[in-house]
């Protein structure tokens, strides 16, 4: 891959963090004295007095501005209302949660969502398809807190087959997963779909078909490949929506991790833990889509080549 | 969303003098089952929504105190509660229809805005061109970038919650989408014969986009508002499901379905007659929208 691609698209995700965090520092200035708003109710002159050293507060707003970068660079975000612990220590010890529950509900996603849209591609218009698309208009429009509240409904209360909140086992997972996953898997399907559709009515797939290569070989080697592209893309938005899905499905079924965290610490204003967050989510989404577009360009050529073109 | 190549432009769009709205009674006839039955259901929320007060038969905040947690009427509760009570032994009915009226009222507003402030900016970065059209379009994609909910919750935490906020960042929520439609479409309209001609005439920039690009761009605006209010409806909801929306003594969907939540053992009512009205008006919503995507405009098509 050229070196010129993977260039542009670091700098845009410096950039992507820069405004943020440069967002973060506006809000925190306008909305009142950070040693107010930051540091708990009863923190002593001392501790204030510390932290206006710190935080640079004496100084004039552009130097306060570069104290904050360079606090944000060494994770130095303040310390939570709650227990006077770090807040970068806080955050980072409910990550493991999150990711876990993130990447079950990415796999479901992507286990039911694509075969259901290449099986629905592949019969196009018959009852299959129909059923199918239903199914995955359902699982995309349905509110997930909605969805979980009817599950922990028929599994909890109806059943007694799965417990509804807690993370100790497996079963515990269960539901939160169908929670978090079902938007994912429903809107991947219909993409997957669209995408095969496309690629089927190309004019490689009837030299394939002219060719004699059998109808399995054409779909795996020559048409998913292809359909691939796309659906890739989408991933990026795929997990910018398991984020703010996570601070649903954490919060209904008392799951430990960073969504419900947010949750917790924004509905008492712990600000530090709230701060440290957004930088998480910021760097978390940045990453992910600095990553989607490298795949990108690997999995297609022509972007490659384009960019390659420009430069010359 | 690509933008607009001129040719398609010209044929969704025949002429200034036939108005989006007798396209859209034209094309009624031609409406499948279910897109009428989504309409039938948005103009019946927008009823109950306009009309709560009147058609409530209690005031929403009465309590009854010795009905608590009844069920619905037809589940053998008090005849007077049709669909039974809270907590509180207030009126679920009448309650559903004021939540009805926020929240309504709230997604629209903040769509409004929304697509009042996206329209502006693209318009201003399809004219300004240059460090302008750079500048807007360098804050579009930060907050595509970023899901936008962690974003108001940011400013939630900062500011803390009041009604007007919540409403204003309501309309932040997807004015990158206007933006980008916009401006991809005045860049197009600006090659335009038309364009070129009533600047010709030297009209000011202001007449021009007002009086000619905009009726012009109109219709692909109505569609992207109809795509962008169920994700509205779904944020409102969502945040007053988490108790950092709208706050008591008001009600919306979401925050019944909240408070419902807790319940849940022993009176499902209060939280799934909530959830229903939430899924079903952002789904017709968005049925609706995605036809008249495909209908006003197929260059849109996914």
């Amino acid at each position: 891959m050229n070196l010129r691609f993977i260039a542009t698209k670091v700098l845009r995700a410096i950039i992507t963090l820069w405004m943020v965090v440069t967002f973060i520092f506006i809000i925190l200035r306008i909305s009142g004295d950070p040693t107010d708003t930051m540091l708990p109710d009863d923190a002593d002159a001392d501790m204030i007095e510390y932290y206006e050293k710190e935080w640079g507060l004496d100084r004039p707003l552009p130097e306060q501005y570069l104290i904050y970068f360079v606090n944000v660079f060494e994770g130095n975000l303040g310390q939570s209302f709650k227990d006077d612990r770090d807040a970068f220590e806080v955050v980072t010890e409910r990550i493991p949660m999150t990711l876990r529950l993130g990447l079950a509900s990415l796999i479901f996603g992507l286990c039911f969502g694509i075969p259901l849209g290449i099986y629905a591609a592949l019969h196009r218009n018959s009852l299959a398809d129909r059923l199918a698309m239903g199914l995955a208009v359902f699982g995309y429009a349905i509110p997930n807190f909605f969805l979980g509240i009817l599950l922990i409904l028929l599994f909890t209360l109806a059943l007694g087959w799965l417990p509804s909140s807690g993370s100790a086992t497996g079963w515990h997972m269960i539901m939160p997963v169908i929670t978090l996953g079902t938007g994912g898997a429903g809107s991947l399907a219909r993409f997957s779909r669209s995408a095969m559709l496309e690629v089927m009515n190309q004019a490689y797939m009837r030299t394939a078909r002219a060719k004699g290569v059998a109808r399995l070989r054409r779909i795996v080697f020559h048409a998913i490949p292809n359909a691939a592209i796309p659906v890739v893309t989408v991933l990026g938005f795929k997990i910018g929506g398991l984020i703010s899905g996570s601070l649903i499905t954490e919060s209904i079924f008392a799951w430990p991790g960073v969504g419900r965290l947010l949750v917790t610490s924004v509905t008492s204003r712990d600000l530090a833990i709230v701060q440290a967050l957004i930088m998480l989510v910021a760097l978390t989404m940045v990453v992910a889509n600095l990553l989607i577009d490298l795949a990108y360009g690997w999995l297609d050529p022509r972007i490659r080549v384009s960019s390659q073109q420009q430069k010359d | 969303m690509a933008p607009h190549s001129p040719s398609t432009v010209d044929e969704t769009l025949p002429g200034i003098t036939r108005g989006i709205f007798s396209k859209i009674t034209g094309e009624f006839a031609r409406m499948p089952w279910l897109v009428i039955l989504c309409s039938l259901f948005i103009v019946a929320m927008c009823f109950m929504a306009i009309f709560a007060e009147v058609l409530a038969p209690q005031h929403y905040a009465d309590q009854d105190l010795v009905n608590r947690l009844k069920p619905p009427s037809f589940l053998g509760g008090p005849e007077r509660y049709l669909l039974g009570t809270d907590e509180l032994g207030r009126d679920v009915l009448s309650r559903l229809l004021y939540a009805t009226q926020i929240s309504i009222f709230v997604a629209f507003a903040g769509t409004m805005i929304g697509a009042v402030i996206g329209t502006f900016l693209g318009i201003v970065a399809a004219h300004g061109r240059g460090m302008v059209e750079e500048t807007i379009m360098m804050f579009v994609d930060a907050q595509a970038s970023m899901p936008f909910m962690i974003i108001a919750l940011a400013v939630l935490a900062f500011f803390g919650n009041s009604f007007w906020l919540f409403v204003l960042i309501m309309g932040i929520n997807g004015w990158e989408n206007y933006a980008r439609l916009s401006r991809g479409m005045v860049l197009a309209a600006n090659t335009h014969g038309y364009v070129v001609a009533v600047r010709s005439l030297g009209a000011r920039p202001k007449r021009v986009y007002l009086r000619h690009v905009l009726p012009n761009i109109a219709s692909a605006l109505i569609v992207q508002f109809t795509l962008n209010f169920p994700s509205t409806i779904l944020l409102e909801t969502s945040l007053s499901f988490l108790g950092l929306g709208i706050q008591p003594p008001l009600t919306s969907l979401g925050l019944m379905l909240g408070t419902g939540r807790d319940y849940l053992l022993f009176a499902w009512w209060l939280s799934v007659f909530a959830g229903m009205l939430i899924f079903i008006t952002t789904l017709s919503v968005s049925l609706l929208g995605d036809w008249l995507r495909d209908r006003l405009d197929p260059t849109l098509r996914r």
